[in-house]
């Protein structure tokens, strides 16, 4: 590749990622002026006005949803939130591409790289599963940790694109840390839900879900993100086979990625133990994801260790 | 914990403690345990790991030090506490599960239980059409079947027909799975531990290496390993390519390593010729080659008073920073009084004020050695080893320090002798390693994985379909159909099926 198209994908690569953060940013605000708006709304609006709706015949059942939407200014903030969180995935997910395609690698070759792509992640994550189930209340959680994210990102991580070191050479790479980065975006999503549970009888919280249909929606993404972070330690095990003769040698990076899946575990458990399902159990989640904050942050910049691929 | 007391009995007692050890409580808590009494061993240095920083370590803290070592804190992983919590969450997870096996295996065999009474009560649909009970029954059954439901047909007393259907036992399979498959990589991380061997060796471009205990640097097997059946090869290292980036904000950072070796073995005719790289081993029989690390051996020509070569070889340095300012010592046992240096090997020599002599370029791209140098006694006969890497000035004088280049020489003050760069070579780090165990932790560890989704994607769910024949007048060959489903986890429900068996069965009589 010659310099001057080298030039150009760098920056490229750099102006989505700046552009997918402005448009982020102006998501969060919409959704802030959402979530600001829904705290004069009564207490669980949305699920008592969907049963009575259901009761309701057919042709009012149409009629008051889009009504209601019309005249309330936070559902359509939130509504425009929404979509511009897709174009902020896209367009950060083009920034990561052009950086891979800049490098001429899997874009994983350093933290600056490992966190616009974990950023991707967090909302690839939130957005998949939005298509499922309306989330537009937790939007507000989930963009402003990813906007934390890619802050640290472009300001304190940045490292120029260059290639791998020896010991990343391997397709083990792209298997390993595909599997971290979308466990890490779950258990993210699943923190944000999990420390809403425990707030959510509080002030302006009071709008949101229920308690235990944010409990249950923690549920669901950590056991969707559990196996596939058991995945990532196993596929990162047997790389670790292949590149320093073990598979396991409780270097800090395994050391905190098995205390990450022992936590989240536990969390497993205690949702089926008597007296440990709701607020212990977030509790629990939410402990799970520090750990697994501090295996990324602290292990990476703090720790001499193997897996030190920092780039700083 | 539960509030009840232990019985008095022994019989009692040994009960109690058991259904206290295998509650999930008691689970719960040996997980948190597992994960606190992990935080040390990432924080601390590990002997397993990093043996020179745990000494370090202990120098630096000569109070605190001694205490955590004499509780394992530097061998967390294998300390009799770790091993306690892991040993009794085994236990609790044996004790949690075996008994489940003989439950699941009872329902794997069970029929669906009957339709409940009152089937309304479970917000299911009802719906009429004509048809007559048989058929509808049939019918529901054939659908059921066809999604895979196990089913079962009855009829209520009061002369009601119905169909009762399960699904999801695959749940309950891998849930038991999964906790079997950590036994199961547990037994693989032990025969490991037990029969695996890894040994560690530096070898200088030019030089072999064969495959004997004695050749090892180091060299640690488990309790039933034996030294004496490594298998049999030998290789020799032509030469060690290293390339490091020289441009941008990652200057110096590596980009390849690769040692071409000669390898011979037996039942192979001649030598051949592998290129080992980081992610790229050399297996040779139930053994593995790595590259492990490298550095550099300034070849070193030393002369006594006489002026009588006593050392004329490379002697190996080992890296302290990423720009591979290297540390090595030089003892010459042979000479009166006894000769010692202490040596820094610089690739790209730099010096400043601060951090005095240091390299700032992992390449060689402006070599130096700064030694210093000492005679006396080097301590080498009280019979205690001595690492190759340190030397003891406890009863030497020093000589002087001086800085060589290639090609020049120092002649010692008092006319002890003299000291030559005479140039410099790589050498390369090999770690031989073999697990016997591996294979069997990688199959645990798939079926964990395969167990895992099962048990936390897969629903057990029931439904009941109940047919009755419309009494009323006029309303001969009409059925009344009830749909109503569970699912056995909370915040799950069967709606979806339900509506299914409705459309199939409503599509079916249209």
């Amino acid at each position: 590749m010659d310099f001057m198209d080298s030039v150009q994908l760098a920056d490229a690569s750099n102006n989505f990622v700046y552009a997918s953060m402005v448009t982020l940013f102006l998501a969060t605000i919409l959704f802030s002026v959402s979530f600001a708006a829904g705290r004069r709304r009564p207490v669980h609006a949305s699920t008592t006005a969907s049963k009575v709706l259901v009761e309701s015949s057919g042709s009012v059942l149409l009629e008051l949803p889009e009504k209601e939407a019309s005249l309330d200014p936070g559902r359509r903030s939130a509504n425009i939130g929404m979509s511009l969180t897709w174009l902020s995935f896209g367009l950060l997910l083009v920034g990561v591409v052009l950086r891979g395609v800049w490098a001429g690698r899997v874009p994983w070759g350093n933290m600056y790289e490992f966190s616009i792509s974990s950023a991707v992640g967090i909302l690839a994550v939130y957005l998949i599963w939005s298509t499922q189930r309306d989330l537009r209340w937790l939007g507000l959680f989930v963009t402003i940790p990813t906007l934390l994210t890619l802050g640290l990102a472009v300001t304190v991580l940045y490292t120029e694109a260059a290639q791998l070191v020896p010991a990343l050479k391997s397709y083990w790479l792209v298997i390993h840390v595909f599997a971290a980065i979308i466990g890490g975006g779950a258990f993210t999503v699943g923190a944000a839900t999990a420390g809403l549970s425990l707030i959510s009888d509080k002030g302006w919280f009071k709008q949101l879900p229920s308690r235990e249909k944010l409990e249950g929606l923690t549920h669901k993404v950590i056991a969707f993100s559990f196996p596939i972070w058991t995945f990532a330690v196993v596929a990162g095990a047997i790389w670790a086979e292949n590149a320093w003769g073990r598979y396991w040698g409780w270097d800090p990076k395994e050391t905190w990625a098995f205390i990450t899946w022992v936590v989240f575990a536990a969390y497993l458990h205690a949702r089926s133990t008597a007296g440990w399902k709701h607020q212990k159990a977030s509790v629990i989640a939410i402990v799970g994801w520090l750990s697994f904050l501090i295996n990324y942050f602290g292990v990476n910049i703090f720790v001499n260790s193997l897996h030190s691929y920092s780039g700083m | 914990m539960t509030t009840t007391m232990p019985p008095m009995s022994q019989r009692g007692f040994l009960r109690w403690l058991w259904r206290q050890l295998t509650s999930m409580k008691t689970a719960l808590i040996l997980l948190f345990l597992l994960a606190i009494a992990s935080i040390p061993g990432s924080i601390l240095p590990q002997r397993g790991t990093n043996p020179i920083l745990v000494e370090q370590w202990l120098t630096d803290n000569p109070t605190l030090g001694p205490v955590l070592d004499s509780i394992g804190a530097f061998d967390v992983f294998g300390s009799p506490w770790y091993s306690a919590v892991y040993i009794l969450l085994f236990i609790s997870l044996i004790g949690c599960v075996l008994p489940r096996l003989g439950v699941h295996w009872k329902a794997m065999r069970s029929q669906p239980p009957p339709a409940p009474k009152n089937l309304s009560r479970m917000g299911g649909t009802a719906f009429e059409y004509a048809g007559d009970t048989q058929t509808t029954i049939e019918d529901a059954r054939k659908i059921l079947e066809k999604d895979r439901w196990r089913t079962v047909v009855g009829q209520d007393p009061s002369g009601v027909h119905w169909v009762a259907a399960e699904k999801g036992y695959l749940r309950e399979t891998g849930n038991l799975i999964f906790h079997f498959s950590l036994i199961l990589i547990l037994v693989g991380v032990a025969v490991g531990g037990l029969f695996g061997w890894r040994g560690n060796v530096i070898v200088r471009e030019g030089e072999g290496f064969s495959n004997t205990l004695t050749q090892y640097d180091a060299w640690g097997g488990g309790r039933l390993s034996s030294a004496d059946n490594l298998p049999e090869f030998s290789f020799t290292l032509e030469s060690f390519d290293v390339e490091f980036e020289r441009e941008n904000s990652q200057e110096g950072a590596p980009r390849l390593f690769e040692a071409n070796m000669v390898v011979d073995r037996p039942g192979v005719e001649g030598s051949t010729r592998h290129l080992v790289e980081v992610n790229e081993p050399l297996v040779i029989d139930s053994a593995k080659v790595f590259l492990v690390g490298h550095g550099y051996a300034p070849h070193l020509i030393v002369r006594d008073s006489q002026g009588t070569v006593v050392l004329d070889d490379a002697v190996v340095f080992l890296p302290q920073d990423g720009n591979f300012t290297s540390t090595g010592v030089v003892k010459i046992p042979d000479t009166d009084p006894q000769l010692g240096f202490r040596g820094l090997f610089l690739p790209t020599s730099a010096v400043d004020e601060i951090r005095g002599p240091h390299s700032v370029f992992p390449a060689p791209d402006d070599v130096s050695v700064f030694f210093g140098a000492w005679e006396g006694d080097l301590g080498l006969d009280n019979g205690i080893p001595q690492s190759i890497y340190t030397l003891n000035v406890d009863d030497m004088t020093q000589l002087g320090l001086e800085s060589l280049r290639v090609g020049q020489t120092w002649q010692l003050p008092q006319g002890a002798g003299s000291i030559e760069l005479a140039g410099y070579e790589r050498w390369a780090s090999f770690q031989m390693a073999s697990d016997p165990g591996k294979e069997l932790a990688l199959v645990a560890a798939i079926l964990a994985i395969l167990g895992l989704t099962l048990s936390l994607f897969i629903q057990r769910r029931r439904v009941w379909v109940k047919v009755s024949q419309v009494l009323e007048q006029g309303s001969a060959g009409t059925v009344r159909v009830e749909v109503a489903g569970i699912a056995k986890a909370s915040g799950h429900n069967a709606t979806e099926q339900v509506d299914h068996i409705v459309e199939s069965l409503k599509g079916k009589t249209n």
